[in-house]
């Protein structure tokens, strides 16, 4: 139990930090926030339930006032402007990853790791940020998708990244990566 | 770490939170429901005047935070022109504006105490069903603590990289980032552990 506790906040603040550390991630030379990668390692790591509630206890804080977003955003004007589908859909795609990774047992880590980034971080993301954004904005789901659809090459990018990233983890701490317990 | 409440005390920070809440909750189901130009232009006015009320720093705090959605705005109102709407354009950027502002005079007017308070209060029936609720709270409290003390780690680590190499830091700094991460959580766990468990 606290072990779980543990995990799950030292995550959450993990994914506050990397959008806190400003040109961490800087793949030749183009600038990514890693916030998403965060919620990706969430569910690659942690698996579905922990991961998800990483995320979750994160767009929480977020909603209670806390600067924890990329640039130091928060508080409830986030869930009213139109990217608010992404940031509902983060601790569902922390799950669906974690969900992907505990089903993939038989694939080595890096590359489970990488399928269940792209279904969840990509796939489910940007379902929820889609529809978010029609809403919000009254549009289509093409119109959507010609803004929105400029930033899924910056998010596959991310996607080898977490499963580079969790395969060194189930390495270097193979006890703490508990979707392959 | 500081959060985004305004210090300028306004006479809203004394009000309850849910009613803050419950207000916001209805005030967005209307500017979603009224589709009149006229109205959405008077609900952006009034707005305006709650954000002055308390004063120009407020004001200027407020309008500050919604800087973020400019693109959205152009965006909007471009593609509107093009397409020869121009007025449902207008109506879907004010509503847009309206509506963040709102959300973020509820988040400027109100502490984080309050708003846990408001998480205490929704979390009432897991207590009822038996479910502890005190791990929540634990950890809401760990992410504040622990959010710094890592965004200064993972500084160091970028630190460190710039004294060995002379190309920039990559993805492969996040490795260690997160190791780190890990490590400290199991200590926290062990200490939490030690000091009669949760």
């Amino acid at each position: 139990m606290e072990r779980s506790v543990a995990l799950v906040a030292v995550f959450a603040a993990l994914i506050a930090a990397l959008g806190l550390v400003p040109n961490l991630m800087l793949a030749s030379g183009v600038p990514i926030t890693a916030q998403s990668l965060g919620v990706m390692l969430c569910g690659t790591v942690l698996g579905a339930k922990r991961g998800g509630m990483a995320v979750l206890l994160f767009v929480v804080l977020v909603a209670l006032g806390l600067p924890l977003l990329a640039g130091g955003r928060g508080g409830l004007g986030v869930f009213a402007s139109p990217t608010v589908g992404f940031i509902i859909g983060f601790p569902i795609a922390a799950f669906t990853a974690g969900f992907v990774m505990e089903q993939t047992r038989n694939l080595p880590v890096g590359w489970a790791a990488g399928i269940a980034a792209a279904i969840g971080g990509i796939l489910v993301l940007y379902s929820f940020g889609m529809i978010g954004f029609m809403m919000m904005l009254q549009k289509s789901f093409a119109e959507a998708f010609v803004v929105l659809g400029w930033y899924i090459p910056g998010d596959v990018i991310k996607v080898v990244l977490a499963g580079l990233i969790t395969a060194a983890l189930a390495r270097a701490r193979p006890a703490s990566v508990l979707s392959r317990l | 770490m500081i959060s985004l409440t305004s210090p300028v005390e306004t006479r809203a920070h004394g009000w309850p939170a849910g009613v803050k809440l419950a207000l916001l909750c209805a005030a967005t189901v209307v500017l979603f429901a009224v589709q009149d130009l006229a109205l959405h232009a008077g609900f952006l006015l009034v707005t305006t005047l709650l954000y002055a009320l308390p004063g120009l720093a407020f004001l200027r705090a407020g309008a500050g935070r919604l800087w973020v959605l400019w693109p959205f705005v152009v965006l909007i109102l471009l593609w509107h022109l093009l397409t020869g709407d121009g007025p449902a354009g207008l109506l879907i950027v004010l509503r847009m504006i309206t509506a963040v502002a709102l959300a973020n005079l509820v988040t400027m007017t109100t502490g984080l105490t309050d708003m846990m308070g408001v998480v205490r209060w929704l979390t009432t029936p897991l207590r009822w069903m038996g479910i502890g609720t005190q791990g929540i709270e634990l950890a809401m409290a760990l992410v504040i603590r622990f959010t710094p003390v890592l965004a200064a780690k993972g500084q160091a680590l970028v630190l460190a990289w710039r004294a060995r190499s002379v190309r920039r830091p990559g993805w492969r700094v996040i490795v260690p980032f997160a190791v780190t991460a890990i490590d400290d959580a199991e200590h926290v766990a062990e200490a939490l552990r030690a000091r009669g468990g949760i």
